[in-house]
């Protein structure tokens, strides 16, 4: 399939979303290369979380298009159970990570990695335990194999997160603010883990408050407020000049005197 | 006190005790379903079917279980509702249980952080599944307690199946009184006994809880 190389991995035309009367998301065209990893950031209620969760249709958008890897996520035509199969198909593709870890409490470490394999791919219990055993080393933390959430750390937990996440070979990782509500000194294990996953090239979408953090890591930034992209480039452009005044003045909100490669949340 | 008359009535006592625990379990088995049954209606897409839910619910918070009784084993028969006395007394348990039961499910489904279901949709868990892997084993535990608490209302509101005259604990006690003339020391062992299976109910749910709840121990 060589066509497929040149489909955007993820695709956004002309996204709106509304939320009653409120216009979160007004009009919004993305493109995403395979292997890419864009950063969007912006203040909050700017939209930004909105547009993330609308990818994999946590949010169902109001107009416009999303694909992924050219499949039309969004289906306005299809209805009820149809719908629910199609976005259930769509979403194995798509790894999510969220700011509050969502981990499920019941399952061990193992288990919250293997159940979506087992369950949804009908994988055997010793082909799942051994994926994710592979998946917790990759995050650093198959000694924690048998233990419960509650017994780790945030950092710990967003690790096994992100580990849960990879355990369907996703397609493409959706990243939503996956450091927010983490202790400053727990941050940089799991941005660890994100740089591993960008060497590797998996395309991602992370939506953030890091500026270091997305600057040094992704291909392509975009700042977004009051719905819309104000400007989109390298992050070397993006967060040295940019070009726009908003978005000056959110740098300088944001990075403020600091060195610029302290972890900020 | 006779205590010589306590014990030769304690075997009776003790028999009709398992009455009175076989008629609340069966309640509280069918309430069980009764009050799955409210719940799925209750969170239909269907107004009619929520309407009917919350309709048998307030009927049921708002007339005491006595009246519930007596309703269904005299006035019954008048609609063809022909029942025996333990028969009705599990019935009239098991629906009245089943509509508080139902709340307690309800509460408990709820108060499960939606971001659990945020998770489990975005690997692709469909609606159903995600209820049964995800949501359902957390809220098991949520709603132990609760369904505790309404087990114990149940087997104390199985004392009034006497006046239609099951043979259970109550019933057996003002039976003997009738023969004894000894109502201090016979009631004093009948409010033994339910003691004793109220406080053995109250610890298997208390061991319940922390199986379904261990995790969050470890």
């Amino acid at each position: 399939m060589t066509a497929a190389t040149d489909t955007p991995m993820v695709e956004l035309k002309g996204v709106k979303k509304r939320f009653g009367a409120l216009e979160v998301l007004k009009g919004i065209d993305l493109k995403v290369d395979r292997g890419k990893i864009i950063s969007i950031i912006g203040p909050s209620g700017s939209g930004k979380s909105t547009l993330l969760r609308s990818i994999n249709n946590l949010e169902e958008i109001d107009e416009g298009r999303i694909l992924l890897d050219g499949v039309q996520v969004n289906r306005p035509d299809l209805k009820g159970l149809a719908f629910e199969r199609h976005i259930n198909h769509i979403r194995q593709n798509m790894g999510m990570v969220f700011q509050h870890f969502n981990l499920f409490p019941h399952l061990s470490t193992l288990e919250n990695v293997t159940l979506a394999p087992r369950k949804l791919k009908g994988m055997d219990a010793g082909s799942a335990r051994e994926l994710g055993m592979e998946l917790l080393e990759r995050v650093g933390l198959a000694d924690k194999a048998s233990v419960y959430p509650s017994a780790l750390s945030g950092g710990q937990k967003q690790r096994v997160a992100i580990a849960r996440a990879l355990a369907m070979r996703p397609k493409v990782m959706l990243f939503d603010e996956a450091t927010s509500a983490l202790d400053p000194e727990l941050v940089e294990e799991v941005n660890q883990v994100m740089k591993r996953l960008a060497e590797e090239h998996m395309t991602m979408l992370i939506v953030t408050h890091e500026m270091a953090f997305a600057r040094d890591v992704s291909d392509w930034a975009m700042f977004m407020d009051g719905g819309v992209v104000v400007e989109e480039n390298t992050p070397a452009h993006l967060f040295t000049h940019p070009d726009h005044e908003r978005t000056r003045h959110f740098l300088r909100k944001h990075l403020g005197n600091q060195p610029q490669t302290q972890p900020h949340g | 006190m006779d205590i010589n008359l306590m014990i030769d009535i304690t075997p009776l006592l003790v028999k009709a005790a398992w009455v009175t625990l076989d008629i609340s379990a069966r309640g509280l088995f069918f309430g069980f379903f009764i009050a799955s049954a409210l719940v799925v209606l209750r969170t239909s897409r269907h107004l009619p079917l929520r309407w009917l839910a919350r309709g048998y619910i307030s009927v049921v918070r708002g007339t005491p279980y006595f009246v519930q009784l007596l309703l269904v084993f005299y006035g019954g028969p008048a609609i063809g509702l022909r029942m025996d006395p333990f028969t009705c007394g599990v019935v009239v348990g098991a629906f009245n249980i089943g509509a508080y039961m139902s709340e307690a499910i309800r509460g408990a489904i709820e108060s499960v952080d939606s971001g659990q279901n945020e998770a489990s949709r975005s690997l692709g868990f469909g609606r159903f599944a995600t209820l049964q892997h995800i949501v359902l084993p957390q809220a098991a535990g949520l709603m132990i307690r609760s369904i505790g608490v309404l087990a114990i209302i149940l087997i104390k509101n199985s004392s009034l199946v006497s006046i239609i005259s099951v043979v259970e604990l109550t019933y057996q006690a003002q039976r003997l009184i009738g023969s004894t003339y000894k109502p201090l020391e016979v009631f004093t062992l009948s409010a033994l006994m339910y003691i004793v299976i109220i406080y053995a109910v109250m610890g298997l749910v208390e061991l319940l809880y922390r199986r379904a709840t261990r995790y969050t121990f470890l």
